[in-house]
């Protein structure tokens, strides 16, 4: 009971975020309108998304200095959270944007360089497909997660330099702070990148544990 | 120093030796731009300058997955083995590295020539468009030899080595795209410095990435 709190915490933070998400108290604006309650649900993903990223990142590292074998699990199954989350910020974002935008993918920044880290991402997981060896497989795929997340990063530098965002914050626009002036949106906010993010946390330590199982099995 | 300079003679004396595989490339290049003379001849005027800029990176970009793949893919087993006696992997990187991107910039000078004489020039200033190409060239070169390093390790990796190298590379393909276009419109100096610094900037840092992580890959 004593380790699984956070998990309690979760579901809490979650059961919270949802009933404000739908039913709270948000700011009335032009052309937002209800839509502005996505916030609980698209930004945290982005949030979600880059901190197993750069989880996964951690874990390869510490693969290449130890050779230890579950960390290299972490590192894979962190990515596929994170992969996750990419994909339902995509849904969301398309959501979203087709009501404010009037149209559910135009040409924006941070939608192209999410696309092309799905991209590279998915590339990782063919590479992970490729090998039979789990020692050579996890040295291999490492490498390239490093590899992949150094230019992810350089990507989302270089891209705003080439076209203006959409997104609030970026190209001249205002932060979303001026939507939320009289601050009733940030007391679920915070609650909702955490609990998406230990709900994401919990899904992925799930996943190791089933892998270091099959492990175990297949020893046997 | 002197190791990488053998090793680099080492490189071409190969490459010389089997001009088959230096004559496929050269051949390669020279074909697609015909496919591509031969599809645009029906309607002329559809090719404007961003098209003619954008398909001559697309051939290069092609070009260049397809010829730096091999680097890794020829060495024969034994043959490694008998590298990893003799000298260091970094040493054997910056070789490969170098080599390929002298490759890279011999086999798109040839191809711009021949673009140039079938296809038309509406390149506004040539040094600066020359200047894209060499930088072009040399990033592309950097980027691909630690994936071609990466997909020399699986089986089959021709396929491999296209999708782990796409996501990859787009930061380096849309800086060099502007770059020449705005060689393509005479832009003047002041205009290119950024993304000429950009450049360099991704070089040094994919440079410093592969001396890293080739040791890692190198043991496997």
């Amino acid at each position: 009971m004593k380790k699984n709190w956070w998990k309690i915490l979760t579901v809490v933070l979650l059961f919270y975020v949802l009933v404000m998400g739908m039913v709270g108290r948000v700011p009335r604006q032009p052309i937002l309108n209800e839509t502005v309650r996505n916030l609980y649900f698209h930004v945290t993903m982005w949030f979600g998304m880059v901190i197993f990223l750069f989880t996964s990142l951690v874990y390869a590292i510490r693969y290449l200095r130890s050779n230890n074998i579950t960390d290299d699990d972490k590192s894979a199954e962190f990515a596929k959270t994170g992969i996750l989350f990419g994909l339902i910020g995509y849904v969301t974002g398309a959501l979203w944007g087709s009501a404010t935008w009037g149209d559910p993918l135009p040409k924006d920044p941070k939608i192209i360089s999410a696309a092309i880290a799905m991209l590279a991402y998915f590339a990782y997981l063919v590479l992970r497909g490729a090998f039979e060896d789990e020692q050579k497989r996890a040295r291999i795929s490492s490498t390239y997660n490093i590899f992949a997340f150094v230019i992810f990063n350089v990507l989302i530098w270089i891209l705003p330099r080439l076209t203006d965002s959409l997104h609030p914050g970026n190209g001249g626009n205002p932060g979303f702070k001026i939507y939320d002036s009289d601050n009733v949106m940030k007391p679920v906010f915070y609650p909702a990148i955490m609990g998406w993010t230990l709900l994401g946390v919990w899904i992925t330590t799930l996943r190791v544990r089933i892998k270091n199982l099959d492990r175990k099995l297949s020893e046997v | 120093m002197n190791e990488v300079k053998t090793l680099i003679w080492k490189e071409i004396t190969l490459e010389w030796r089997q001009r088959y595989a230096l004559n496929g490339m050269l051949l390669y290049v020279v074909s697609t731009v015909f496919v591509c003379y031969l599809s645009f001849n029906l309607q002329r005027n559809l090719l404007t300058p961003i098209v003619w800029n954008t398909l001559f990176w697309i051939i290069l970009l092609f070009t260049a997955v397809s010829a730096i793949a091999k680097s890794f893919a020829q060495e024969r087993y034994g043959r490694l083995l008998y590298y990893y006696t003799l000298s260091s992997p970094q040493a054997i990187i910056t070789s490969k590295i170098i080599y390929n991107c002298l490759l890279m910039m011999a086999l798109s000078i040839t191809g711009f020539g021949f673009y140039v004489f079938v296809m038309g020039n509406p390149v506004g200033s040539l040094p600066m468009y020359l200047t894209s190409i060499v930088l072009g060239s040399i990033g592309f070169a950097s980027t691909l030899t630690l994936v071609a390093a990466i997909a020399s390790k699986a089986e089959n990796n021709g396929a491999l080595m296209a999708i782990l190298s796409f996501p990859l590379i787009i930061p380096m393909l849309l800086m060099v795209i502007k770059l020449a276009k705005n060689a393509l419109d005479n832009l003047d100096m002041s205009a290119n410095q950024d993304e000429i610094l950009v450049l360099l900037a991704i070089d040094a840092i994919v440079i410093a990435l592969s001396l890293v992580l080739f040791p890692y890959l190198w043991r496997s």
